[in-house]
């Protein structure tokens, strides 16, 4: 198909960014956010540019502009702001702050102002919850607003000046470490953990030693060289490591799978897609603990046998691409990357970073692995599993962040020593982001079988004029606890968390905590199934009638009876929570909801009754039967 | 009980290694209701119809792998409750006036509803603002039925060799998009031989000027009810024996 020449204006940059990505169709993603970067839009010619040089249906690659949140086939400015609308930034006033900032700017929400200069809205929680409110100017995080900095922000975009010449204070972004245990307060110096695992010997007639005698004989390679890979590996499992994504899959169980599946091309990919409002502790060690998270990976890639590794970041941690790369960079000068890993013949193994655009569901692993690949981030069918079947149909290993941390921790102390801390279910400690109604937000570690009561004391919650009412535990998709269940502990046997822990003192209204949730959950569906596609859509207006004062018993019941559809047919996680919120905070807070009730029964969307006045006047009745069921 | 069968509804099913369940059951005359899979493509899962309890979970058997022993409960009240819902979902979604509708008769999703007894949308409807393309002169895009079933993306891709749609936007404003800079059909290769012209289940992609042809009363599902036809349409045995057609091959 001929195409008609493209904007001479974008054709510059445009080529050099193609020039990078030529004829690589799993690259589209990548292309596309470059070129949002670089023209605050993919414009209609650039995405036929874009499908002709990667070799990718000009249609696909309009789908997967359309697919993520900061893509799109129209500029939104030459300055787009986007406020972060977790309900965090909700209680500290952002709706009031954006509402200002759209006057000051002459410009409606959500729509492009008249010459073309700015845009402003809302986007999903940006991992800031400790210092919001929080946005985002052209991608770049931005905490702490209050009105003043809001002034200087307004005055930059009206003077027109570049991000570039921006103060770089308005960018300062604070790591907030407030309790620290094994994994925080760790000496680790770039290399411990790898250096203890190739120097693993297999103990004379142990099980280790069989396998890797039986693999050696499997795989063709020596015996020896595959003790200390192997034995890693035990030490991982001997440290009942579970996965701290939230689900909490036993990792020494899923790299072992990945190791044992068939094929010679293996992945290792950390999951730094850190998209639960609310949490924001992955953001913290990416900043602070970085090497931590790449000698994890590595320590994963020896014991697997994996030679590429793929960190997939977050688009709204954008600020953290730059510092990352460089730590890439040394540790590949100081051979912790690259070929032959400290001097192992054979150890190759390198890492490359990917950045996310705008997508909750690429948290999800198997949707994660297909953007990876340059796709829409829809979750696959499963089975097959990533450990058999993940990027490019080959064994990978996905884990999160913090359990990449805790495995090199591992590598570096022995299993014994993990499985010793915590719980007899829940080895090792745990990083909570504590966020909302507390007097110290921030980052706290500490040993699974923690009490909900001893965070909420270490945080200074309820010590102020209100007590605490509720907690979030894990973000919308975890549950919500009321003060009667404080004395709960986390750990996967009792409250399980992937680290969101936000706080709401009694002056919060728990119904509309939910209402921000069911609205994320709507906004951050895929699409791809039924349930979940219109389910969640459904909710999020239930939600709003009743915020409206609309609201009835029966939506009450239409909202349980979405519950359990979602329950059954959803094709992942995401559908499947997407009423906890609701059902949780209706569960301990039902009066906050039935206040809101116009009737308790029913409530038809017009006044069923008022239209039979007429013919009463007519009739001259005014009895019950000229009446249709009403409460008294 | 063999090594290769498995039970639906107390009937014993026979499988091939790599048959889904749908695949499997359909071959050996059992009728699951589905709505997004069709017997000549890999499935893909998304409309949930087709969803089937098997153990004591949910599961969707038009991707769930076949196994020797499983226990697939279909015609119950549960979940024909839940397939009835998921109807009435697609129902409230798009812009669905049957009376009007020239595909009414013809239509899957419409005779999905009749035989699972859906009476009303049962939810408020979204009313949806989706303009029609009627670029190309020989064919009609009206968007306002689509289901999202990825039919015509499948077909146009993998027996067309064209990909003339691909799916864009993301939940609610999940939308059929066409292979042109323009945006409309007409600007694509797409031709009325095409098996994406066969495959929409619902009146979204439409042959002009022969819309009320074949008269009402006289159309495909006007005789009997879907659930009597779909095993006369299954093959048998099914494309995709032997390999396992749920498992994504790397195109």
């Amino acid at each position: 198909m001929t195409r008609p020449q493209g904007d001479p204006a974008l054709e510059p940059g445009l080529t050099l960014i193609l020039e990078r990505h030529l004829g690589k169709p799993h690259h589209v993603l990548q292309a596309l956010r470059e070129i949002q970067e670089a023209f605050q839009c993919v414009s209609p010619q650039a995405v036929g540019r874009v499908a002709d040089a990667l070799g990718v249906p000009l249609a696909r690659v309009r789908g997967v502009v359309g697919f993520y949140a900061f893509l799109g086939e129209q500029t939104r400015g030459r300055y787009r702001v986007l406020f972060s609308d977790n309900i965090t930034d909700r209680m500290l006033g952002n709706m009031e702050l954006l509402a200002t900032l759209c006057e000051k700017l002459w410009v409606e929400q959500g729509r492009l102002s008249e010459d073309g200069l700015v845009s402003v809205d809302t986007t999903s929680c940006t991992g800031l919850c400790d210092q919001g409110p929080a946005i985002l100017v052209n991608g770049r995080a931005i905490p702490r607003v209050t009105p003043e900095r809001l002034e200087r922000i307004a005055e930059l975009i009206l003077a027109q000046t570049p991000m570039d010449a921006w103060p770089a204070e308005l960018f300062a972004i604070e790591d907030n470490v407030r309790r620290r245990d094994i994994l925080l307060n760790d000496d680790f110096q770039p290399g411990d953990a790898l250096r203890v695992a190739v120097a693993r010997v297999c103990v004379p007639g142990s099980e280790v030693e069989a396998a890797a005698n039986e693999r050696s004989w499997r795989e063709g390679i020596p015996g020896a060289a595959l003790c200390a890979p192997l034995s890693t590996l035990e030490e991982i499992k001997r440290s009942n490591l579970r996965g701290r994504g939230g689900a909490g899959f036993t990792t020494g169980m899923k790299w072992e799978a990945c190791r044992n599946a068939p094929g010679k091309e293996r992945y290792v990919v950390c999951n730094a897609d850190e998209g639960e409002p609310g949490t924001f502790k992955d953001r913290v060690l990416l900043r602070a603990h970085a090497d931590l998270v790449f000698e994890g990976m590595t320590v994963c890639a020896y014991a697997i046998g994996a030679h590429q590794g793929f960190l997939y970041l977050r688009g709204e941690y954008r600020f953290l691409l730059e510092p990352l790369n460089e730590i890439l960079a040394r540790r590949r000068a100081a051979n912790l990357l690259g070929k032959d890993i400290l001097g192992q013949a054979g150890f190759d193994f390198d890492i490359d970073i990917h950045l996310g655009a705008g997508a909750y569901v690429c948290g999800e692993e198997s949707a994660l692995i297909e953007s990876l690949e340059g796709k829409r981030g829809v979750p696959r069918n499963r089975p097959p599993y990533p450990v058999t079947h993940g990027y490019l149909q080959k064994p990978t290993t996905v884990n999160n962040v913090e359990t990449f941390c805790a495995a090199a921790l591992i590598a570096k102390h022995g299993g014994d020593w993990y499985r010793a801390i915590g719980t007899a279910k829940s080895a090792g400690t745990k990083l909570l982001s504590v966020a909302g109604d507390c007097a110290r937000p921030g980052i706290y570690e500490y040993p699974f079988g923690t009490p909900v009561r001893q965070v909420l004391e270490d945080c200074g919650a309820g010590a102020g004029k209100h007590s605490t009412l509720a907690v979030q535990i894990s973000g919308p998709s975890g549950v919500c606890i009321d003060a009667s269940e404080f004395e709960r502990r986390i750990a996967f046997e009792d409250l399980p968390t992937a680290g969101a822990f936000t706080v709401f003192d009694t002056s919060r209204d728990m119904f509309e905590v939910a209402r921000n949730y069911a609205h994320f959950f709507a906004h951050e569906s895929c699409g791809f199934c039924t349930p979940c596609r219109v389910g969640t859509a459904m909710l999020r207006d239930t939600m709003d009638k009743i915020a409206d004062g609309h609201g009835t018993a029966h939506d009450l019941a239409e909202i349980q009876e979405l519950d359990k559809v979602l329950h059954m047919s959803a094709h992942c996680g995401l559908g499947h929570t997407a009423c906890n919120p609701t059902l949780d905070t209706l569960k301990r807070f039902r009066p906050m909801y039935e206040r809101r009730l116009k009737s308790l029964d029913f409530e038809p969307a017009f006044d069923l009754d008022g239209a039979l006045a007429t013919a009463r006047r007519m009739t001259g009745r005014d009895d019950a039967g000229a009446h249709l069921e009403m409460e008294p | 009980m063999t090594d290769n069968t498995f039970l639906l509804d107390g009937e014993e099913i026979p499988f091939q290694p790599g048959q889904t369940v749908i695949q499997a059951a359909l071959a050996a005359g059992g009728y699951i209701p589905h709505l997004c899979y069709h017997p000549e493509f890999k499935p893909h899962g998304s409309c949930k119809v087709c969803t089937v309890k098997v153990n004591g979970r949910t599961a969707a058997s038009c991707t769930l792998p076949a196994q020797a022993g499983l226990e697939v409960e279909s015609d119950t009240d549960e979940i024909n409750d839940l397939r009835r819902t998921l109807v009435q979902m697609l129902f409230a979604e798009g812009n669905h006036f049957c009376p009007s509708c020239e595909k009414s008769g013809n239509c899957t999703l419409q005779a999905l509803g009749y035989d699972l007894g859906v009476m009303t949308a049962g939810f408020r409807h979204f009313f949806p603002d989706r303009p029609v393309d009627a670029s190309h002169p020989d064919i009609l895009l009206d968007f306002n039925r689509c289901i999202l079933c990825e039919l015509c993306v499948r077909a146009s891709c993998e027996v067309d060799d064209k990909c003339v749609f691909a799916l864009s936007g993301r939940g609610l404003g999940k939308h059929l998009v066409v292979n042109a800079e323009s945006g409309l059909l007409a600007d694509t290769d797409i031709a009325l031989t095409d098996k994406a012209m066969e495959v929409c289940p619902v009146g979204v992609i439409l042959k002009k000027r022969v819309g009320f042809a074949q008269p009402i009363g006289q159309r495909r599902y006007d005789p009997e009810p879907i659930s009597a036809q779909a095993l006369r349409d299954a093959p048998r045995p099914p494309a995709g024996a032997g390999h396992c057609a749920a498992c994504e091959v790397e195109e």
